[in-house]
Formats: C-alpha cells, sequence, structure tokens
C-alpha cells in the first residue's frame, strides 16, 4: 500500500500525479519534453536510457513500462532492450550508444562518477554535446522518477500485460498527464 | 571544465538551464511550485530539504547555494548546519526532523524509505501532501545534483558567489529572469 492516500487501484506514477496534479503536469511536460521533442537520439534510444537507469534503481514499475515503451519504438530490433536490461556488455548496440548507456549508469550511482574518459569514449564513437546533455539529464531526471514512485511506495503491477498496454499507450500518445476521472476506468 | 560547451559566466545549474531552455523550463517550474508555491512547510523548512540531499550527495555547487538560501530564509546559519551535522540533535522540530530523515532516506533509494520513518513523520503531525511533497523535493535534487556534477560544472569557491544566488532563489526564485543572464557577464 502507498504511503500516502493516492487513487486505489492506480498503478505508479499515475497515482501520484493525480494525487498532486500541481506538480504532475511539470513532471509530465518534462517526460515529454526529455524523451520525445527534438533530440539527436531517438525516442527509442531515450526510452532504453530511462530503461536502464530504472532497472539500475531496481524501480520495476519505471523500468517495466520504459521497457515496454522500448520495445514499441524499437519495432523489430526490440530485443535490444532485453539484451539492456540483461547485460550492456553484450547487448546488440551501436558503440554510440553503449557508451552513452555507461554515462547514463554512472549518473545513476552519482553525477560525481562520471569521467573524462567516459565522455572521451562517448565523443570517439560521434556523440557530440547534445548527445551527452541529452543522456545525462535523462539519467538525472529517472533518478528522481524511481525515488518518487518507490520512496511513496505507489502501486507496482505485477502482470506483463499490464505494462504491454501502458507501453502502447506511452508509445502512441507520449505522456500525458491523466484526468481525475479516470480513477474508476484505468487499472 | 564542463563536458560540454556551457556560457563561461553561468557556473553550475545556470549555464544547463541556458543551455537547453525547452527543458529547463518543467524544471524551473516545478521548482518554483515545491520551493516557493502554497505549502504549509515555510520555505526555510522546503530548502532545508534541498540542502540535506544535496549535502549528502555530496554536490558542493548545490549544497553551498542552499545552504545560503536557507540561511538567508532563517536569518542565521546555524540550523542548516547543524542539520547537515545531525538532524537528531539539530534545532528543528520533530515533524522536519521525521521529515528530513525520510529526505536522507530518498536521497539513497526510493526503496530506503522505510514505514516507520513515515509513521514518524505522521505522529509528529506531518500530513499527506508534506510528505509527498518532501519526498518529491530530495528526489528532485537527486536529479539536480546528477545533472550538475554529471556534466562536471564549475563550482565557483568564492561564497560571495553563492549569497548572490541566494539572494535571487530567494527574492526572485526559480523561473528564469526575464532579461536571461548577459548582465553577469563581466
Amino acid at each position: 500500500m502507498a504511503h500516502i492516500k493516492v487513487p486505489e487501484g492506480v498503478p505508479g506514477i499515475r497515482s501520484l500525479v493525480m494525487f498532486r496534479p500541481e506538480t504532475g503536469r511539470y513532471l509530465y511536460e518534462l517526460a515529454q519534453v526529455l524523451l520525445r521533442n527534438e533530440s539527436p537520439l531517438t525516442p527509442a534510444e531515450r526510452e532504453l536510457i530511462a530503461t536502464h537507469v530504472s532497472n539500475r534503481n531496481e524501480c520495476m514499475f519505471c523500468m517495466n513500462s520504459h521497457a515496454a515503451a522500448a520495445r514499441e519504438l524499437f519495432g523489430d530490433k526490440r530485443e535490444v532492450v532485453d539484451g539492456v536490461i540483461h547485460d550492456i556488455g553484450s547487448a546488440p548496440l551501436t558503440p554510440k550508444m553503449k557508451a552513452l548507456l555507461i554515462i547514463a549508469g554512472k549518473v545513476q550511482i552519482n553525477g560525481r562518477e562520471v569521467k573524462p574518459e567516459d565522455i572521451a569514449e562517448a565523443r570517439k564513437h560521434g556523440a557530440a554535446d547534445r548527445d551527452i546533455h541529452d543522456t545525462v539529464l535523462i539519467a538525472a531526471t529517472f533518478s528522481m522518477f524511481n525515488r518518487y514512485v518507490d520512496g511513496l511506495a505507489s502501486l507496482t503491477p505485477t502482470d506483463p500485460k499490464d505494462y504491454e498496454a501502458m507501453g502502447k499507450r506511452m508509445s502512441t500518445l507520449g505522456y500525458v498527464l491523466p484526468k481525475i476521472s479516470d480513477t474508476c476506468t484505468k487499472k | 571544465m564542463p563536458y560540454i560547451a556551457v556560457e563561461a559566466h553561468l557556473p553550475g545549474i545556470t549555464g544547463l538551464l541556458e543551455y537547453r531552455k525547452d527543458s529547463a523550463e518543467p524544471i524551473r517550474d516545478l521548482t518554483q511550485f515545491l520551493l516557493r508555491g502554497p505549502n504549509t512547510l515555510t520555505e526555510g523548512e522546503r530548502e532545508l530539504i534541498a540542502t540535506i540531499v544535496s549535502h549528502n550527495n555530496e554536490c558542493r555547487f548545490c549544497s553551498a547555494a542552499h545552504t545560503a538560501a536557507t540561511d538567508l530564509l532563517f536569518g542565521e546559519s546555524n540550523t542548516a548546519a547543524c542539520v547537515k551535522a545531525d538532524i537528531e540533535t539539530a534545532p528543528v522540530s520533530e515533524k522536519m526532523k521525521a521529515l528530513l530523515t525520510i529526505a536522507k532516506q530518498v536521497q539513497q533509494s526510493g526503496k530506503a524509505v522505510t514505514t516507520q520513518a513515515i509513521e514518524r513523520a505522521r505522529n509528529a503531525g506531518a500530513t499527506d501532501v508534506e510528505i509527498h511533497d518532501t519526498v518529491l523535493i530530495a528526489a528532485l535534487f537527486c536529479l539536480y545534483n546528477r545533472y550538475v556534477d554529471g556534466l562536471a560544472t564549475v563550482t565557483p569557491a568564492d561564497s560571495d558567489f553563492y549569497k548572490g544566488l541566494a539572494d535571487r532563489i530567494v527574492h526572485h526564485g526559480y523561473t528564469r529572469l526575464p532579461q536571461g543572464y548577459d548582465h553577469l557577464k563581466k
């Protein structure tokens, strides 16, 4: 049970933003800007960063929902998602994405873990300032989301089908603030 | 030197927020609402949460900036210094001790927050919204601290810099200055 009185039966961050829409609107806006607005990284690649950080933080709600969104967005290349969840070293990644995911993993520990050689490795494989900036900010943002979702003990569904539905919604509609009236209809 | 090209006259977070403005806007608006919006926790108490998280993440820029803001709001520098040293003996209310303990747990991991810590806050009179906002402020500063240090932004050594910054975030707030930041160029 969640630590505070959120709408019953609503999972994860959705229940929290319905509890406090005044902050929820900015959280959803930030997710939409970072994961869907213009960036040198594709939405699929950005969802992969979100998945990797959430996995390292053991935030099962965020990990499963963003993995589902990433699978939808990668289409027939979706096996990369489970590859990253299992082991970055052996996942079918471009050298650039691998270097960026290593940076994201260090941001998950602490910003100070990111070293000049990590940045140099990413640049060697074609990462420019914006790739590096967006990677760090997405990783930092999920360090926030993961803590928010688990820190208040929000509901984490266990049925994989629930996440498939979320992934479809996130990959098509993006991040849209749920309406309070959705409480009774959304599982 | 920062890992990406940010404006040299804007150390710490400001250069990053100016580097990418479309992502800066919701971050700024969220911070303005959480730390300056209507709330039963005072602005000083909310800055104290930002301070303890930044201190424990060893983010020197954010820790110095929010310590300075807390000091300005409290009108003394003892409270923030004591909270950073030891929450339990610091001169704050039992409710604030409980909320700061929750913030410290969030700094480690969302999963580190204990039912006992939540119960303690509730027994000391904390409301659901206060517990929610404490967790979200703590989580937000885990974002800021990683953004600032993950891109190796400049941390000024001069304490006057942080007094100036505190003056801005206390008297103007967290939204972008309407005139931008070019006037800070030396």
